[in-house]
């Protein structure tokens, strides 16, 4: 294969792999955003607890890694939801300032905690054989664990999409996004539809937690250092959104990836490049409402 | 106000009255810059920490004139702290630019522009856009200085700065009293500034735009240029107190476009009241003094502290030490009368 092909190719793939961790950290924040405008800035630490119950759960219990994702979303879906019936909900009708505030105050005491239990040098997990190495899809290899996130975002994403668009559930969600004082009127109860996505999005933000660990690394700056990229793609997505936040997460994965292999000094510019491009141009994101 | 209304006289001049009222100088406000003159004289060998706390008082008040009386929430005020940072350190460094004075009016105007510019086109936007936007400002000037290390040193910095002596006459000492004076005497001149600006007109219109933009748009208010004005402003007494950040700690590393610096300045103004002018001083000086205490027990430790003290200010103490002050004073005035 020729080299600008192959170059091709392998951005294409990581990028891919990437967007997909994206996409299933990021979906939480945009819905729950979307349905109560609340600035979330501690969804990052939920992830990053995601992680740590993964790191624990295989290295001191020996629990495998697939189970122990399953778990870490488990567990953290539903601490979440004491944070959001205790401290959360105080402050619905609160500023931005208000919420950027509290949300970031918890986002530092995790930061701390996560210090204070595991120390401050990245932990990695065991992962199981059929993870490791590469796997061969017919013209050439490639990384299984990338291949593996690739699969599983794909599930997910059908899994979310028949949620949200084919039950009643979804149709409720999509009502109170769309105007929570008409769905209050017509008899949803969007209090407790906010609860329910709320856990779910931090459930899925530990299992992209728990994701990560093998593609960025873990340490307790997790919290604040990818927060800002979850932030980037619900707001370039579109609040609320389940098609924009996949299209902002595959174009901002793919650009990253593609800014990484081919200009590595350049790091993160193009990610912030292209998100300040897009909103200037539509500040509601690609999917949002004006 | 009650006595304003039994003055009576044409509303334009009850308006007058009512600003020169506010304006006036109280007693009260002589206390924050007699303590500064104290500690100078109590805590001679602490001259460096107390300069670095005085440049953050200057930090926080240029972010309160933007959050707390314009309402501006932003998430990268860090990157006007650091170009003026940059410009001084960028001339001392690669120009041979020394001096300091004019080093502070260049880092001011440098960062006015980076101010203008930016408020020029983002503060059409509010909510989470403007959140992000403000914070991808500061990233991309932060990976523009990493993409070209070559100038700016990188995250190594540029260390080892020299300035001259201050007017040509007073030279630096290790224990940093010039230092300390020096951004006294600078953080005299701007609050005196923001101070009449917050109690001019402008201000009125700024706070008003805070309350409620719509009627500020429906009474004709040019909303957009009074925001772009106070945001330029702001901008350039950041870049000056990133400035003195150079100055007088004799390095720069691009760490002041952090995100972690706007949220620190941030805490410290949400920590001592924001849109009352002394918050800042409260805020920067409590802040400094528990970090630098509590971070050398445990840096872990300190760093639960602050989001604790987050989490309890956002829940009981919505407006900061001030605001709690003054409510236990408004406490006790009523029970006094009953």
């Amino acid at each position: 294969m020729p080299q600008v092909a192959n170059i091709a190719v392998s951005i294409l793939f990581d990028g891919l792999a990437y967007a997909m961790f994206l996409f299933i950290t990021s979906v939480g924040l945009s819905v729950t955003m979307g349905l109560m405008g609340f600035v979330n800035l501690a969804h990052g630490a939920f992830a990053m607890a995601g992680g740590y119950v993964v790191v624990t759960l295989t290295r001191t219990y020996g629990v495998g890694f697939v189970p122990s994702l399953v778990i870490a979303a488990v567990v953290v879906g539903a601490v979440s939801v004491v944070f959001e019936r205790v401290l959360y909900r105080r402050l619905y009708k609160s500023t931005d300032l208000e919420q950027v505030l509290l949300t970031i105050g918890l986002a530092f005491m995790a930061i701390a905690t996560a210090t204070y239990l595991y120390g401050p040098i990245p932990k990695s997990v065991p992962l199981p054989e059929w993870l490791q190495g590469d796997v061969n899809l017919g013209f050439r290899y490639f990384p299984s664990y990338r291949a593996f996130l690739i699969v599983l975002g794909a599930v997910l994403i059908a899994v979310l999409w028949y949620a949200f668009e084919r039950t009643n559930i979804g149709a409720k969600i999509r009502a109170a996004v769309d105007n929570r004082r008409m769905a209050e009127s017509v008899g949803i109860n969007v209090d407790r539809l906010f609860t329910l996505t709320f856990a779910v999005g931090s459930g899925l933000a530990a299992l992209g937690g728990g994701l990560a660990i093998q593609l960025l690394g873990l340490s307790p700056s997790f919290a604040v250092l990818y927060l800002v990229l979850f932030l980037i793609v619900v707001a370039v997505g579109g609040l609320g959104s389940l098609k924009g936040t996949l299209l902002a997460a595959l174009v901002l994965g793919i650009f990253d990836t593609g800014g990484k292999y081919l200009l590595a000094d350049a790091g993160g510019f193009f990610v912030y490049a292209v998100t300040v491009v897009v909103l200037l141009i539509k500040p509601a994101g690609f999917y949002g409402r004006e | 106000m009650a006595a304003s209304d039994t003055i009576g006289g044409t509303p334009r001049q009850r308006a007058t009255d009512y600003l020169l009222r506010r304006h006036r100088f109280r007693m009260a406000e002589a206390l924050p810059w007699l303590i500064a003159i104290a500690v100078f004289f109590i805590f001679p060998t602490r001259m460096t920490f107390g300069s670095q706390v005085l440049v953050m008082v200057m930090f926080a008040l240029s972010l309160d004139l933007i959050l707390g009386y314009a309402g501006i929430v932003t998430l990268g005020h860090a990157a006007f702290f650091g170009v003026g940072a940059y410009t001084v350190g960028l001339a001392a460094a690669r120009l041979d630019w020394t001096e300091p004075i004019s080093g502070l009016f260049a880092a001011a105007i440098a960062a006015g522009l980076v101010g203008f510019v930016t408020g020029w086109f983002l503060l059409r936007y509010r909510g989470l856009t403007l959140l992000m936007l403000t914070l991808a400002t500061a990233i991309l000037l932060q990976e523009t200085g990493n993409l070209r290390s070559d100038i700016s040193g990188g995250y190594d910095g540029l260390p080892g700065l020299t300035f001259k002596p201050l007017l040509g006459v007073f030279d630096y000492d290790l224990y940093g009293h010039t230092n300390y004076l020096y951004a006294l005497t600078v953080l005299a001149i701007i609050f005196f500034f923001v101070r009449r600006i917050v109690y001019s007109p402008f201000g009125q219109a700024l706070t008003g735009i805070r309350e409620n933009v719509r009627r500020m748009h429906a009474i004709g208010s040019p909303v957009h240029r009074r925001l772009v004005t106070v945001y330029t402003i702001a901008a350039a007494i950041a870049g000056v107190a990133g400035a003195l950040f150079t100055q007088t700690n004799a390095y720069v590393t691009l760490t002041v476009f952090d995100f972690d610096n706007s949220a620190k300045v941030m805490v410290m103004l949400i920590l001592g009241g924001t849109g009352r002018l002394y918050g800042a001083f409260v805020g920067a000086a409590v802040y400094m003094v528990l970090e630098d205490y509590f971070s050398k027990l445990s840096p872990t430790f300190w760093q639960f502290g602050i989001g604790l003290m987050l989490v309890l200010a956002v829940l009981f103490a919505p407006r900061g030490i001030l605001g709690l002050f003054e409510r236990i004073g408004d406490c006790l005035a009523e029970r006094k009368r009953s």
